[in-house]
């Protein structure tokens, strides 16, 4: 599968780079300060029990997000 | 002699902060509390080799310097206004472009920064290899490889800053391209600010107009205030008015937004400088370290929640049974000078302030320091070690639908979410949430947990009323505490808690071994922070009540009624005894004798609790409560119980002219109320939903009024629970007397 998708529906272990954060105010700037900018790569690492939050590798570090917040963030995958 | 001077600490959390300022400061620590907000300020003296007395501060750790968040408020506004002569910017080298993020923001701010690579060993280990003068170079800043944990790097770290401080240079604020949009935005927002000295006291015009364009709350109401204090309401204008048309721009042709394009030309920045040979990674750099393989485990979909479990059922029983036995005696102690007292104290009102207001009120303060000492301890092994944020990540899920956060679990467990927890400390472990309308939402319903004082009571009204199924009954009660929690807490978080949940965004760190000194100083803190903060408003509050269940005093007249029938009893023994009573010789003792006598003894007491403040509240309130079932005695109990919920049994004791009643062992009472037509199981099912859901106890207001920031919360927390306690009472007992249940 090669292009544009949301983060939500990423699967386990698949990376891609982020093309777009589309959200503004706190959430937006919570995700843009964690490094997910355009042009960074992710990783998925793995979702909680309940599919939800998930895990992401982003820059050496592992952050997480729930999927209603994912939904802003498209990535480019290969 | 050097100087003294003052220097920052800042970082992003899990930077390593806290263990570099441990290891600064040592015990030499100040913990308070910024004006008017609930984050910590701590502060410590650091003597340097050249004989500084440097004055070293802890900001709280953020990720940026917006005003999103307290901490990001506090941190900013500590070095705007205090001007610290440099901060110490702590970064994670094994995550350093995320780090520099912050970095960024500083230099952009003009203070004066020293980087810090913490944790330089851990990157070594995971072969990353950091250019340190290439980068200091680069940032045109001074940057020292350290790791806090080891020590290595530390002297010269602080010699670097000391440097830098006692060179005392002005602020050099760092200018960052955005593009542009922005850039032309910005020069033509500065002009506007230079001319008309726009705020430019405080901050520096480039400076100011970025916060603009970033849509910054505190900055852009600061302008506003500026505005009409110097009637310069057409430069706000101004201001907001081109932010606005700059966004407009942005979404319609890149359907992006000014922060955003702030945020990656900051990432854009920063790659800039890494790519220049900064960096170089010797292995994979996507390998998987050892804390991956854990996670691997431990947030497995099926090991996950299990281990979860036993972790916090662990916690459990650390903070309540290992904590049993300095518990155990501390209340030796006090139960000795409370039988001391007694003895060599007249009867009277000194005795009676001395034995139930202080020593029972520095005694009921003093029982929770082992439980929160062991607490924190055990917390601080989970926050530090990183499994906290596990436990964070799994259950989300579950407590997003009440509005609530992950950690939210821990704080209810604790207080008393596996029945017999405490409030108290289940209170204070909402510190760990960093989601403010969150971790309100969980304090106001922790308390709704049966915690241990509550379960004597319960006990004895299921052991009374509902003698056949005591342990089904019991593990309905604890499910029913959970979800009367969840479901008021959902109800808070839709009115008075109300707002958008806070972003969950937030880091897995590293799996770290916890050092016993972090450990030692974390505990020492927070227990300190309590006997400092809480105990003196706990002690006067329990004379307080003391005061309301012991005056007024009983009338002489009827003082004399008892002390008359006293005498008599007396006389009619030494009458039986066939030995005249005035010889000073004493009476000889029977067991009806001192049965009789103990049935006065427990008429006047109740005589004179009925006749108290208490009382007489009890009995104007049997006007309401008597729609939930309750009597006078009853709520006299339940006033008792404010002081602490266990005190419903004594107090009920007394009500019942049945003396003293021990709370392990309710069996008189037990057997009275048995015996009382006026008590079926529909009246003690209303209790016992009243006693689990009324207000809490006055320590764990105290708690909740010292986390919340603010007396209000803790008055709302009476008043709510105590109100929703008596509708569902009345509801419940109502409708069992319309079906006739329980009748």
């Amino acid at each position: 599968m090669v292009g544009r998708i949301m983060l939500r529906e990423m699967a386990k272990g698949q990376s891609g780079t982020i093309a777009g954060v589309k959200v503004a105010g706190e959430l937006g700037r919570r995700i843009r300060e964690m490094g997910m900018v355009p042009g960074t790569i992710i990783k998925i690492q793995g979702r909680a029990p309940l599919n939800d939050p998930v895990a992401l590798r982003v820059m050496g570090g592992t952050l997480t997000l729930r999927n209603n917040e994912a939904d802003y963030i498209e990535v480019e995958v290969e | 002699m050097a100087e003294s001077f003052k220097i920052a600490l800042a970082g992003n959390p899990n930077a390593g902060k806290t263990t570099l300022f441990n290891r600064l400061t040592g015990a030499r620590q100040h913990v308070g509390n910024y004006p008017g907000v609930t984050v910590e300020k701590k502060e410590g003296i650091y003597n340097s080799a050249t004989g500084a007395r440097i004055k070293v501060v802890d900001l709280p750790g953020t990720y940026s310097l917006t005003a999103y968040s307290v901490e990001e408020v506090v941190a900013r506004d500590f070095l705007i206004h205090e001007k610290p002569r440099v901060v110490i910017n702590i970064t994670d080298a094994a995550n350093l472009e995320r780090h520099l993020y912050l970095t960024c923001q500083f230099l952009e701010l003009g203070v004066p920064v020293v980087i810090a690579l913490n944790m330089i060993d851990v990157a070594r280990d995971r072969g990353i290899a950091i250019e340190v003068a290439k980068l200091a170079e680069l940032l045109n800043v001074p940057v020292v490889a350290i790791s806090a944990r080891s020590g290595e790097g530390v002297d010269e770290l602080l010699q670097v800053a000391e440097q830098v401080a006692q060179t005392n240079k002005d602020w050099e604020p760092v200018y960052i391209a955005y593009g542009e949009d922005i850039d032309g935005a910005i020069l033509e927002m500065e002009e506007q600010i230079e001319t008309n000295s726009f705020l430019t006291d405080t901050y520096s015009s480039r400076w100011l107009a970025l916060k603009y364009l970033e849509n910054d709350r505190q900055v852009i109401d600061k302008g506003r205030s500026f505005a009409g204090k110097h009637g310069r309401g057409e430069v706000a204008d101004c201001l907001e008015g081109k932010v606005e048309e700059v966004g407009k721009h942005l979404l319609a042709t890149m359907e992006t937004y000014p922060e955003a394009i702030v945020a990656d030309h900051r990432y854009g920045y920063i790659k800039s400088i890494l790519r220049q040979g900064v960096i170089t990674h010797t292995y994979d750099a996507d390998r998987l370290y050892t804390s991956d393989r854990i996670d691997r485990v431990v947030t497995n979909r099926i090991f996950g929640p299990i281990i979860m479990l036993a972790v916090l059922l662990g916690l459990y029983h650390f903070t309540f049974t290992y904590s049993e036995l300095p518990v155990g005696w501390l209340e030796f102690l006090f139960g000795w000078l409370t039988t001391f007292f007694e003895r060599v104290l007249p009867d009277g009102h000194l005795k009676s302030l001395l034995v139930s207001g202080i020593i029972g009120g520095v005694g009921g303060v003093m029982g929770f320091v082992p439980i929160i000492m062991f607490m924190f301890f055990g917390i601080a092994i989970l926050e530090d070690s990183g499994y906290l944020a596990r436990v964070a990540f799994m259950m989300d899920r579950i407590f997003r639908i009440f509005g609530l956060h992950g950690s939210s679990v821990m704080a209810y467990i604790i207080s008393g979410g596996i029945a017999g927890g405490c409030a108290v400390p289940g209170v204070m472990a909402t510190r760990t949430l960093r989601s403010p309308r969150e971790r309100m939402a969980t304090l106001l319903t922790a308390p709704f947990m049966n915690c241990g004082a509550k379960l004597p009571v319960l006990a004895l009204m299921i052991g009374t009323f509902f003698s056949n199924n005591q342990a089904q009954v019991m593990f309905m009660l604890t499910l029913l505490a959970w979800v009367v929690a969840l479901l008021v807490a959902k109800f808070l978080r839709l009115t008075v808690l109300k707002g958008e949940p806070t972003p969950f965004v937030m880091e897995l760190p590293p799996y770290r071994l916890p050092t016993f000194r972090g450990l030692a100083i974390h505990t020492w803190e927070k227990t300190w922070q309590y006997i400092r903060k809480a105990a003196t408003v706990i002690l006067g509050a329990s004379i307080l009540i003391w005061a309301t269940m012991t005056f007024p005093g009983l009338p002489d007249s009827q003082k004399a009624i008892f002390e008359k029938q006293r005498q008599e009893i007396l006389a009619t023994y030494a009458e039986l005894a066939e030995q005249p009573l005035a010889e000073g010789r004493s009476v000889p003792v029977s067991p009806e004798l001192t049965r009789q006598l103990a049935a006065i003894e427990g008429a006047r007491a109740e005589q004179a609790l009925l006749h108290s403040l208490a009382g007489r509240l009890g009995r104007s309130l049997e006007s309401v409560s008597w729609l939930a079932g309750f009597d006078w005695r009853t709520n006299i109990a339940l006033v008792g119980g404010f002081a602490a919920k266990e005190i419903v049994l004594s107090t009920l004791g007394t009500a019942y002219s049945l003396g003293e009643v021990d709370p392990e062992d309710g069996g008189s009472l037990s057997k009275t109320l048995a015996a009382d037509p006026s008590w079926n199981r529909a009246k003690a099912f209303s209790l016992i939903l009243f006693i689990m859901f009324y207000s809490p106890c006055f320590v764990t207001v105290v708690c909740i009024i010292k986390e919340a920031g603010s007396w209000k919360w803790g008055a709302f927390s009476m008043a709510f629970n105590t109100v929703f306690a008596m509708l569902l009472s009345t509801a419940v007992y109502q409708l069992c007397r319309v079906f006739g249940v329980g009748g």
